[in-house]
């Protein structure tokens, strides 16, 4: 019987919640890495059992950890991440030029085929790969060395890239996105890369319609439809049906397009999710009601979805890393909120109920669908 | 031999009980003491100097015989009673944050 494993990495640990396929009744798991930010964990498509996780601390600096047995025990690998050559500069939020320093790991992206090879999206922005279970990190510098790379400034949370889609049907595309530079793509594994950002539209930015310089808070694709893609970005939902070439606003009848998330159901292209937040300066929902967002028409027209959520006195956040979907038949959406919530729909967002209420603050949920 | 203690996250991190204790070759040195540190506890790169810079971590502090020795340099010998091993050699992480 299927079954599924939501991997939760908040600001005090990590936490493993199990279910099997009906999702009604979940096993949590003490706090793995009690004490540590966990900005991200994520199990590899090839071997379920391999879940690569990385641990930070302001103190302790970047911990980089492997399971190889779902996520039981853990072992740490390589942790040395250092930028190919001399690392230059990017801008800083005073508009000076500002050396790249590497702070953190946000994102693990697991490769599709190969248990062994994961992907790591890092602040100050780079992206790096390890081949050998993440003993060993190389940058793929191509990405940090574009033209563009000394005029990306900071978001309010850093310099970070946080999204990295590996493309199902080209292994040599890969989609990332910089906070706050944009979206990139490159068609050649990752040598060279351009930025994906024709079409977003950032208000305060010295030219609005700017090829770099956007807050790209998330990007989610269909594995069905690679060349589709959705975007939260700091402002806008928007969606690009030729691999980032252009994008257009589909933020539709939504309350507020500022949100962090955004998602597609595992079987439908056309059916998206995402939270949406008051605005920038109140990173909680309208009215004090947390309401999933879903269109079921690729964008554009959307409903709420409120059962089981709480409708009155929720100030919580959801961030970007902070929603998943598996791929039962019944598909589940899962996302975790600051207030140390983890909810969980096994209906697409019909029902929603909390596995977890308690936990510290959510930084990522991901889901493993098991056979 | 060289006594180490390190805080408790470290210590996890590197799966020890107590405290560490280390054979220096040569002069006792902050650079030697974790040297010899890095290379019996391997995992522990990185989580006090910088991989790259070798410099020690903004919140990590140096603490021996009751001194501050975080703004030393790594090369001065560290004091006689670490050398003897009779006082351990102390990082700790700064209190702050939350």
């Amino acid at each position: 019987m299927s079954s599924v494993r939501v991997l939760v990495g908040t600001k005090k640990g990590a936490f493993v919640l199990s279910s099997d396929g009906k999702r009604k009744q979940w096993e949590v798991s003490d706090p793995h890495f009690a004490g540590w930010e966990m900005y991200h964990l994520k199990g590899s498509p090839a071997d379920p059992n391999r879940i690569y996780a990385s641990q930070t601390s302001g103190w302790f600096g970047q911990m980089l950890q492997r399971s190889d047995d779902g996520g039981k025990t853990w072992a740490p690998v390589g942790n040395k991440f250092v930028y190919e050559g001399t690392p230059g500069t990017h801008q800083w939020y005073d508009g000076t030029p500002h050396p790249w320093e590497f702070k953190r790991v946000w994102h693990l992206e697991p490769s599709l085929t190969d248990p062994d090879t994961v992907y790591a999206g890092v602040e100050d922005a780079a992206l790096f790969r390890s081949t050998d279970g993440g003993q060993n990190w190389t940058e793929l510098a191509g990405l940090r060395n574009h033209a563009s790379g000394p005029h990306w400034q900071p978001g309010a949370g850093g310099m970070c890239l946080h999204t990295i889609l590996l493309d199902p049907a080209d292994p040599r595309r890969i989609f990332i996105a910089i906070s706050a530079a944009g979206a990139f793509r490159t068609d050649d594994g990752g040598a060279t890369w351009r930025p994906i950002n024709k079409g977003l539209r950032s208000q305060y930015i010295p030219d609005p319609n700017a090829e770099v310089g956007h807050c790209v808070h998330r990007i989610a694709q269909h594995r069905a439809r690679p060349n589709v893609l959705f975007m939260q970005k700091h402002w806008d939902v928007m969606r690009t049906d030729d691999a980032g070439d252009s994008w257009t606003e589909v933020s539709g009848n939504l309350p507020t397009d500022f949100g962090f998330v955004v998602d597609v159901h595992a079987h439908q292209p056309d059916t998206v999710y995402v939270v949406p937040i008051k605005s920038d300066s109140e990173h909680f929902p309208l009215e004090g009601k947390l309401r999933v967002y879903r269109s079921r028409t690729g964008g554009n027209e959307w409903e709420a979805l409120t059962k089981g959520l709480p409708q009155s006195d929720c100030y919580v956040n959801v961030l970007r890393d902070a929603m998943a979907v598996d791929s039962l038949d019944s598909c589940g959406v899962y996302f975790g909120t600051t207030g140390g919530q983890v909810y969980a729909s096994a209906d697409a967002g019909d029902d929603w109920a909390p596995i977890v209420r308690d936990l510290p603050a959510v930084l990522s949920v991901e889901v493993q669908t098991l056979e | 031999m060289i006594r180490v203690v390190l805080p408790a996250h470290l210590r996890t991190i590197a799966k020890i009980g107590g405290e560490v204790q280390l054979t220096v070759e040569g002069e006792v040195t902050q650079r030697s003491v974790l040297d010899a540190l890095e290379a019996q506890y391997p995992m522990l790169s990185g989580t006090i100097r910088d991989h790259v810079t070798r410099k020690r971590r903004p919140f990590v502090r140096f603490f021996a015989c009751e001194q501050d020795l975080s703004h030393e340099s790594p090369d001065a010998p560290l004091p006689n009673a670490v050398a003897t091993g009779a006082e351990p050699f102390l990082v700790v992480g700064a209190i702050a944050g939350g």
